[in-house]
């Protein structure tokens, strides 16, 4: 590439001090920490510290134009290199350099005021996100038209519908016009239809040239965006290639880790004052394997549950494909006429499915347990599956290579 | 060089600095990066627009705070210093003078109290888009202007009930403000970083603003203060900001040298240190908030 790239990083590396990143230190604690340092001189106490690296030694550069993804596991990374190159933190070591307007694609709704009007909220909105009053004045019709809000322009955005405020965010977010546009799926949570509108028209107007850093567990969404993939494993760049490559290299290691023990895999987010121990997916039937039409059965035990009240512990979880998109989900909390209602004194939650309305292939848990409120354990690909060919209400499925990954019993009339 | 053409022509680009940025740590005492914050006007702008806004719209007698606050005050003081405590205000009715410093006064411990919690209160924007954060207790601070100005206008009327007509000194009011002001600003910005790692502030708040009242000439006056005691009264800027504001509107003694020397000196360098600690703890906002 002949132009001169329009990010690059030089080895950057960031440094957390865990005892910091705790919320709302108090007075108290910074007083009580300060006998220690006269003791000890500060070089000791730091050691004490425990600190974690969350980036180490990343060095790559983005050229203008090309749509990268950021892959990676819970706690790779991703998320604080997103924030280094959005200037949010700074590294410890190392530098990132950018050339050129920078947006972030954010959660619907940042920088609203439920009590300003749909108008107000579009020029404050704008300005936050960077945009000048000359810019929003003259792209505000094209927004409002946009977001289809023209009747409630004065009405204050507390009373907008969340279909609303949903289109009048994007309507803002999409008509700001970075050269580079920083996408994390964990910031802009939830809405995946929104982003992919978003990045939809942003793409749209991107011909000419537009950057764009793409963060998702969603491989089946990065490798229809992105180009090229960029793969992070605890804080280090290991894999930097065309975009088959590298989700092919993430979903090897994602199975590899799958294969550890769960007790020993750090990939995973939460308090952590309840894990998961092992998640298993069987045949309930002996010795038949999992089969298309057959049933399974999805077993998920907890380390302990000590001081928990077990109804307030909850498990919840996602079959996904090999491209890690989901394709139906579970959880414990809802429960219907057919469940058991007495609930398990074990640390275990089995989940039977009658029959199993998956086609041919390979598939993977993403599981999260909750408790007192919280989540407290989550871990993406805890297992995968391979579901062989099989009958379904009847009917032999074949796996075809456009025809998705579910089953739905269905009856042909004359 | 070529930064400040780009500013100066308009470009209409979104980040308007520097055309290349680098992203990498700040050791030592950090760059105010003013010119950053010139840049940044307009988000200053819509951030004081939308708490002035917001604050009105939220508050059921909305614009009406602003002349009751004072007001109510000014009689609760009245009734205590004046008629209780006999404190005297020497030739200037007693009311008239009470609400000559109460208008400052509630500008800056108002401000205060606005600004303190103001970052933690934009946790979502700090950790998520990149500004100079110093715009956000800047607006806060700012934000409290109209209601100074719907203050003096009630201290103007009370003046002319009490037929006291302003002097033409009344020009140098802008200068009194400034001094209440850069106090304001500075102690919020000492405030409103502290509060990111310290949420103890939000109770120190209140403590830390009636001290200051009892140590600023608000419902007293600074001339019955003697010797080495004025020259300490004048260390809190306050003093200073009150004196000159009473001597520009209501017609009061002109403040003596030390005190003005001494009270913009102190604002000054609350200002000063307030921007370079809040400066050099911003990096870590995005990490602890």
């Amino acid at each position: 590439m002949s132009a001169p790239p329009v990010i690059s990083c030089e080895g950057l590396s960031k440094e957390y001090c865990l005892g910091v990143r705790i919320r709302g230190r108090t007075l108290r604690d910074a007083l009580a920490a300060v006998p220690d340092r006269f003791r000890h001189g500060n070089q000791s106490v730091d050691r004490r510290r425990e600190t974690l690296w969350a980036l180490r030694d990343i060095t790559f550069e983005v050229g203008r134009g090309e749509v990268v993804g950021i892959i990676g596991r819970n706690g790779a990374g991703k998320s604080t290199l997103l924030k280094i190159i959005a200037r949010l933190t700074e590294p410890t070591v190392g530098r990132a350099r950018i050339r050129g307007r920078l947006g972030t694609l954010l959660e619907v709704g940042t920088g609203f005021h439920g009590e300003l009007t749909g108008r107000e909220n579009i020029f404050l909105n704008g300005a936050i996100l960077g945009m000048r009053r000359k810019e929003i004045r003259e792209r505000f019709d094209e927004i409002v038209a946009f977001a289809e809000v023209e009747r409630f322009l004065d009405t204050p955005v507390k009373r907008y519908s969340s279909g609303m405020t949903v289109r009048l965010a994007f309507a803002v977010a999409a008509h700001l016009e970075p050269e580079i546009l920083l996408v994390d799926e964990v910031l802009a949570v939830g809405d995946v239809a929104f982003q992919r509108k978003c990045i939809g028209k942003m793409t749209d107007v991107a011909q000419d040239g537009r950057t764009i850093l793409f963060v998702s567990h969603n491989m089946g969404v990065i490798q229809a965006l992105c180009g090229r993939g960029i793969v992070l494993e605890s804080g280090s760049v290991t894999q930097d290639a065309p975009i088959r490559d590298a989700v092919a290299h993430y979903l090897k290691g994602v199975e590899g880790a799958a294969a550890d023990d769960l007790k020993t895999r750090v990939d995973r987010r939460g308090w952590n004052e309840v894990m998961l121990a092992s998640v298993a997916v069987s045949s309930p039937d002996a010795a038949a394997s999992l089969a298309t039409g057959r049933p399974a059965r999805f077993t998920f035990r907890l380390d302990r549950t000590q001081g928990f009240e077990e109804a307030s512990i909850s498990c919840r979880f996602a079959i996904a494909n090999a491209l890690g998109q989901p394709i139906a989900s579970f959880s414990s909390d809802v429960r219907g006429a057919r469940d058991a209602q007495a609930i398990d004194r074990e640390a275990v939650f089995v989940c039977d499915v009658e029959a199993l309305p998956l086609v041919q292939g390979r598939y993977r848990l993403d599981v999260e347990v909750h408790g007192r409120s919280y989540l407290q354990d989550a871990i993406e690909g805890a297992v995968f599956f391979d579901v062989e060919q099989g009958v379904y209400d009847g009917r032999p499925v074949v796996a075809t290579a456009s025809g998705g990954d579910v089953v739905i019993p269905h009856r042909w009339l004359d | 060089m070529s930064n400040e053409t780009r500013i100066a022509s308009g470009d209409s680009s979104l980040e308007p600095e520097l055309d290349e940025i680098v992203v990498q740590r700040t050791t030592g005492l950090p760059s105010l990066r003013l010119r950053e914050l010139v840049a940044f006007h307009e988000l200053l702008y819509f951030l004081v627009w939308r708490d002035v806004k917001v604050r009105y719209k939220q508050t059921a007698l909305g614009v009406a705070w602003a002349i009751l606050q004072p007001l109510l005050t000014v009689v609760v003081f009245t009734v205590f210093f004046n008629r209780v405590a006999n404190v005297s205000s020497g030739q200037i009715a007693y009311p008239v003078f009470a609400l000559s410093g109460l208008v400052p006064w509630l500008f800056f411990a108002n401000g205060l109290a606005l600004a303190s919690g103001s970052l933690v209160a934009s946790a979502n924007l700090v950790t998520k888009v990149y500004f100079p954060r110093l715009v956000i207790p800047i607006a806060s601070t700012l934000s409290g202007l109209p209601d100074f100005a719907v203050a003096f206008a009630l201290l103007l009327v009370v003046m002319a009930g009490y037929g006291i007509v302003p002097v033409a000194a009344i020009v140098a009011a802008p200068l009194a403000l400034a001094l209440a002001l850069g106090c304001a600003l500075g102690t919020s910005l000492w405030l409103s970083a502290l509060n990111v790692e310290f949420r103890d502030v939000r109770y120190v708040i209140p403590v830390l603003a009636q001290l200051w009242l009892l140590a600023t000439p608000v419902g007293y006056s600074a001339s019955g203060v003697r010797g080495m005691w004025r020259a300490v009264l004048a260390l809190n800027p306050m003093t200073g900001a009150l004196e000159l504001f009473r001597w520009s509107v209501i017609g009061a003694d002109f403040p003596s040298a030390v005190t003005l020397v001494v009270s913009s000196s102190s604002a000054l360098a609350v200002l000063v240190s307030g921007a370079y600690y809040f400066r050099s703890t911003e990096r870590r906002f995005a990490d602890v908030i």
